[in-house]
């Protein structure tokens, strides 16, 4: 591809045109002390302390609208009839579908042996655990009694009470509750390597007992390794169509239901393309001020922004195809039900939900991500995605609240208002996302080192080399 | 059990892969067998030269998919049929398409479970001790930038003399030797 960008930019590749993935000049040694120097620093940085505080206060919201929900119950929300499913539904749908990018980098994109995804896949996998810890939050209070939510799980029981399997909201907790748990192992069994870097390394005992422990006594045998190399990409394997149920699943609890506007065959699809358009924005959210803060502008490059643009605008063009069959649909499928719900989402009372939608997700997104300028732009992307993570909660919002207020009685129609304690949650999980993602820069490597080291020029083995011929020379 | 004490091994030291896979070589070609390569990151020349290609891994991890698959298929078709039936719009109690997904689901929790920890296991993971920790150099290196070749006491063609003249002729960063 040809580029603008002066010829000796040592970040682009002359042959190419192509930005690096790693900065030129790197060795072992280097990306391993600057990745390592990050979370075995004495100096924590003040901005690091300013912005936990900030993320903590917003975080104590969960804990006081959590507190009062369980004290008054979930009437002080906005759910009603006809709008049963609020802001709980649309947070629990936004925050899942946030985490599917950390999987999507970390699995599909190790299965397709795209290594540039090296250095972002650490931290996008922490955001997928932190974001399904904000989503599995929702489901778990709404239902009422949150004390009985282990009911949801089979167990043997004295009421002799089991779960019903044909209902897809049963099928979400198999589906959730399998991605929190491989999540979370992936990422684990990912850091065990760097672990044992950060025990080696470290100078402070409480450090190095901590991370000794955590590293399992890794200590890089080849045998390992090989081991190792073959679960990681199991996981990858088996977390690749894990991501894309989960999403499916999700979509089930509405596509299952005889109500216009849900009760649709392209919603697993268009489900999971708008789940991995957010993430990955999610992701640009992240790595770009991340990037800035630590200087780690070598080793996520503009690259790797380009390379995150270009999924958003092939998943933002999977998501405006599925926007436009439900059109077509409502149009096509010639049902009544289906054409009033459509024009009630784009001319009802609740019109600008679906513009704001149209406009953020579809329209800004979609008509500059084709130049390579506004890719590399990285006050642009950043800016970029906030617009596209509003536009997918307008989605959800519009699929969850214009489908159901408007429902098929007229006599039964209402309106859906999210109260305070809606939006004071909804507040709070960005707090606790970004305490949690704050911790995780600090405490752990955000960058596989290992990964990283495997890019680097100096791996490459000169098997019949001059260097090799030699030694034998001199040896024999 | 082996008395543990002694000597564990003598440990070469190399600044880039492609040392350690040559010297990795030549110790396999006459004769060593109890060695092992320990790197800062994946070096399938080293496991070639090693002749280490298979392992397990897979086997274990398809075992626990099968079991999850079996397990949750049973468990609601169990449930459905006979601990719980329910009739809900009609619907035959064994309403199998609608179990697929849970048993899918719990296909990939066990397997992903099985790959993960049966990896540590086959690994023999977590193993806080070792001998080569006791090395002054392995710490520094072994998960950072160096390369290690460790020929163990264990094999028959090992003598201490003997085996560092052997290591030595690699141009070895150093060799020393370990105890247990």
């Amino acid at each position: 591809m040809a580029t603008k960008q002066p010829i000796n930019d040592p970040m682009v590749d002359p042959r190419t045109g192509e930005y690096a993935v790693i900065a030129p000049g790197h060795n072992f040694k280097s990306v391993t002390q600057k990745i390592a120097g990050l979370v075995l620093t004495s100096n924590t940085p003040l901005g690091w302390f300013f912005g936990l505080m900030v993320a903590g206060g917003l975080a104590t919201l969960v804990a006081i609208s959590v507190t009062w929900l369980f004290l008054k119950g979930v009437g002080i929300w906005g759910v009603t009839m006809p709008g049963a499913w609020g802001f709980a539904i649309i947070n629990f749908v936004w925050w899942i579908g946030i985490g599917h990018a950390g999987t999507l980098i970390s699995a599909i994109l190790l299965l397709f042996k795209q290594t540039w995804r090296n250095s972002i896949n650490r931290f996008a996998e922490a955001m997928t655990i932190f974001a399904v810890v904000c989503a599995g939050m929702f489901p778990l209070i709404h239902v009422g009694r949150p004390w009985l939510g282990y009911w949801l799980f089979p167990y043997p029981n004295t009421m002799n009470v089991w779960p019903q399997f044909r209902s897809p909201l049963a099928w979400d907790v198999f589906a959730v509750s399998t991605y929190a748990t491989i999540s979370v192992v992936f990422w684990y069994i990912g850091m065990i390597p760097d672990f044992g870097t950060l025990r080696d390394r470290a100078t402070m005992p409480l450090a190095r007992y901590s991370y000794g422990i955590l590293s399992l006594g890794w200590r890089g045998s080849t045998r390992h390794w090989i081991r190792y190399e073959t679960a990681s990409l199991l996981l990858a394997g088996l977390s690749t169509p894990l991501v894309l149920s989960v999403h499916t699943v999700i979509s089930f609890d509405f596509a299952v239901a005889a109500l216009a506007g849900w009760h649709t065959t392209i919603f697993p699809p268009y489900f999971v393309a708008g789940a991995v358009y957010s993430g990955f924005a999610m992701v640009l959210t992240l790595a770009i001020p991340i990037r800035k803060f630590y200087h780690m502008e070598d080793l996520v490059t503009l690259r790797h922004l380009d390379n995150m643009a270009k999924v958003m605008l092939a998943t933002g063009s999977i998501v405006a195809y599925g926007y436009g069959m439900e059109v077509f649909m409502s149009w096509y499928s010639a049902s009544h039900w289906e054409f009033f719900m459509m024009w009630n989402r784009m001319f009802g009372p609740m019109w600008w939900g679906y513009w704001i939608l149209i406009l953020t997700n579809i329209a800004i997104p979609l008509t500059t991500l084709w130049s390579r300028k506004l890719r590399v732009n990285v006050g642009y992307l950043f800016v970029l995605s906030f617009i596209v993570n509003i536009g997918m909660w307008f989605e959800r919002f519009v699929i969850v609240v214009t489908s159901l207020y408007r429902e098929y009685l007229p006599s039964s129609w209402g309106t859906y208002v999210a109260t305070k304690w809606d939006y004071m949650l909804f507040i709070g999980t960005w707090g606790l996302f970004t305490c949690l993602f704050l911790l995780f820069v600090r405490f752990l490597p955000m960058i596989p080192m290992s990964e990283i080291r495997m890019m680097l020029p100096q791996t490459k083995i000169n098997r019949r080399g001059p260097d090799a011929e030699t030694v034998i020379e001199e040896t024999t | 059990m082996p008395r543990r004490e002694g000597i564990y091994g003598l440990l070469a030291e190399f600044n880039t892969p492609g040392e350690l896979v040559h010297a990795t070589e030549e110790a396999r070609r006459v004769g060593y067998r109890r060695m092992e390569c320990y790197t800062p990151y994946p070096v399938e020349e080293a496991a070639e030269a090693l002749h280490f290609h298979k392992n397990r891994v897979p086997l274990v991890c398809l075992l626990g998919g099968l079991m999850g698959v079996t397990t949750a298929f049973l468990m609601e078709t169990w449930i459905a049929v006979w601990a719980y039936p329910l009739n809900i719009a009609g619907r035959p109690l064994f309403s199998w398409p609608a179990f697929i997904i849970p048993a899918y689901e719990w296909t990939i929790l066990f397997s992903g479970l099985s790959a993960a920890f049966g990896m540590l296991a086959l690994n023999g993971l977590p193993q806080l001790y070792h001998p080569l920790f006791n090395a002054p150099n392995f710490r520094n290196g072994a998960t950072t930038d160096k390369f290690f070749l460790c020929l163990e006491a264990t094999d028959p063609q090992f003598s201490p003399a003997g085996t560092r003249n052997f290591l030595e002729q690699f141009h070895a960063v150093s060799v020393v030797e370990v105890d247990h």
